[in-house]
């Protein structure tokens, strides 16, 4: 702790990364002078051949990458272990790899997770996050050369939980990385979906589906770092919100450097508000330092339901509950399919439809 | 036998500048199995009396009626109105993103009839009302009206209306965008829904071309929000030779 506080600050909500982000709800998880614990909170049932799972002393697993999350930086702190996933280099795991956090408790904890995906192996790796818990995370993925690696996280939580995380990827030359993040339960979640590549030829595509009802508060801060050439990034994130103090926060933040020369990025979010009383921030970023590029853009829309999508499918005689439930169904399946896990999709779809089924008449 | 009965309607549009009268009292009596031309020159109104009748929120009813066989159609929600049989295809038909073409029709068939078809015979029926208007099958799995082209957009809008089967449609220019090929099958499909249910039409357009494919009982010119002159299917000859020019006064 005492390099951390010396180096660093705790976050008073001035700064930029935390002006959105309510504080006082984080239980101390973001403070430098509280003490939290330390728990290996991830298990899996089983695993595939050509995979493993260890826990590993913090010491002899240095981080692989640097942050100014202060977050992040306790959770590295606190952890005196760290769960480490290895997929084994040319193994191709046709089912996914389940790993599970359930029912945390009512106490501050901090996760160290490293997954390291083997030169030229195939994997989805799938992080399910259900129950109650006040955690905070931080998670590297390393895909080496040639490695294909499908990272999915589902937060699930209760309605009380409080999650921050930081999941970062170091994509290797010719690696291509995928992220889906699906962000429903929790009272406050806040994640970092970042990327950084290792070689030309890599690519990341981050996928992202929020929904947020009453008083939650969701919060997703992307950032690309297109710190060598020849490298593409797609992101892609759809929120909907409803009910009285519904947030959502979305940041993506595309840095071009200029070694980065031919990059292809684009990045796009879309939010839908259901109701009054909600509010969707979207703050895109788009800083570039070379003109050698393929190409560079970004989305940004938030708004209502589209009237002439609802009446069209009104004329046809779907009552108006309906419409909406089939235009929001529609909205999110852009992402959810990409899950392609059917029984994932379908939970998930499940739950849209519940929180649906309370704010759709409006 | 149904009967669309359109009594002095009046309609205003909410703009900028304050509430604008588009409708200014409309009569129009469609009966089943009638077909009846509304033709008039851009802006006359058209639009506005097809979309007034099927509930768009956007207009604004100030006066007159609509009543499909003594049952008030503007007390009703726009599903409702579609449930007592009516039908708007529209001009420009709405892309929604995520919704399959093959759930969107189940779920207005269901909705329409009252209860989900049968899976034995709903996948019979989508098909052979699809292969009648020259669609492909894969057609079902694209998303609703999703970078369709105009033709495609057009034949949807038929074959929604060949299994929702409504009592009065009314077609909102639906010859506009389409080649000569696309504008045969689809009034090939409008003749052949016609006939099997004894549908009553209200077509509009505002070019004589459809009129030799379907064939008009009655013509009506509009202009100005309301109908100006009535006649039979030689109206439209006239029109085909004069323009609307006489019927456009400043």
């Amino acid at each position: 702790m005492s390099t951390l506080t010396t180096n660093y600050l705790t976050p008073t909500g001035r700064e930029e990364a935390w002006r959105f982000t309510p504080l006082n709800r984080l239980q101390g998880l973001h403070d430098l002078s509280i003490t939290i614990a330390d728990h290996p909170s991830l298990h899996c049932d089983e695993m595939p051949i050509g995979v493993t799972i260890s826990s590993q002393p913090s010491l002899e697993t240095p981080p692989s990458s640097s942050t100014d999350d202060v977050a992040a930086l306790k959770a590295r702190s606190a952890s005196s272990t760290v769960t480490v996933l290895a997929i084994a280099p040319d193994a191709v795991i046709n089912t996914p790899i389940f790993l599970k956090r359930e029912s945390l408790g009512q106490i501050s904890e901090a996760s160290r997770v490293v997954i390291r995906a083997g030169n030229h192996s195939k994997a989805t790796v799938v992080v399910e996050n259900a129950g109650s818990a006040i955690l905070s995370e931080d998670v590297e993925i390393i895909l080496e050369p040639g490695a294909s690696l499908t990272f999915i996280t589902l937060q699930e939580w209760e309605n009380d939980a409080i999650h921050l995380g930081r999941h970062h990827a170091i994509i290797g030359k010719d690696a291509t990385f995928t992220s889906i993040v699906v962000t429903i339960g929790g009272s406050l979640v806040r994640l970092l979906p970042t990327v950084e590549y290792a070689g030309p030829g890599s690519s990341a595509e981050m996928l992202g589906l929020y929904f947020a009802g009453a008083g939650q508060h969701l919060e997703h801060r992307i950032h690309v770092d297109h710190n060598v050439g020849h490298a593409k990034s797609r992101v892609n994130y759809k929120g909907a919100l409803s009910g009285e103090s519904a947030r959502t926060v979305w940041i993506g933040d595309v840095f071009i450097r200029a070694a980065a020369e031919a990059t292809d990025t684009y990045e796009l979010n879309r939010n839908l508000l259901l109701s009054d009383g909600a509010r969707a921030d979207s703050v895109p970023n788009l800083e570039i330092e070379t003109g050698d590029i393929v190409g560079a853009g970004h989305a940004s829309t938030t708004g209502r339901f589209d009237d002439e999508q609802l009446f069209y499918l009104q004329s046809r005689g779907i009552p108006e509950a309906e419409a909406k439930r089939l235009v929001i169904r529609g909205f999110f399946l852009e992402i959810l399919s990409k899950i392609g896990i059917e029984a994932i999709e379908e939970r998930i779809m499940g739950r849209i439809d519940n929180e649906l089924s309370s704010v759709v008449i409006g | 036998m149904s009967t669309l009965d359109i009594k002095n309607l009046q309609v205003a549009v909410e703009t900028e500048e304050g509430s604008k009268q588009i409708l200014r009292g409309v009569d129009l009596t469609i009966n089943s199995g009638e077909t009846h031309a509304i033709m008039g020159p851009n802006g006359s109104g058209k639009s506005t009396l097809a979309y007034s009748i099927a509930g768009h929120p956007k207009y604004t009813i100030t006066g007159g009626s609509v009543t499909l066989d003594g049952v008030d159609v503007l007390a009703m929600s726009v599903d409702e109105r579609a449930k007592a049989g009516l039908f708007l295809a529209m001009q420009y038909p709405v892309e929604v993103p995520g919704v399959s073409v093959s759930n969107f029709l189940r779920t207005s068939v269901t909705a329409i009839r009252g209860e989900a078809p049968k899976v034995r015979t709903w996948v019979g029926e989508v098909k052979e009302a699809m292969a009648a208007l020259s669609m492909d099958p894969a057609f079902a799995e694209r998303n609703v009206n999703e970078g369709f082209s105009g033709g495609e957009k057009k034949r949807h809008e038929i074959l929604q209306m060949e299994l929702l089967k409504p009592k009065i449609a009314i077609l909102d220019e639906t010859d506009s965008g389409l080649d000569v090929d696309a504008l045969r099958v689809v009034s090939e499909g409008v003749n052949r829904i016609k006939e099997s249910n004894d549908l009553g039409i209200m077509l509009i357009t505002h070019y004589t071309r459809i009129l030799r494919y379907i064939q008009p009982d009655f013509v009506h010119v509009f202009s100005a929000g309301r109908i100006v002159e009535a006649g039979g299917p030689e109206l439209a000859n006239k029109l085909e030779e004069n323009g609307y020019a006489e019927y456009v006064t400043a």
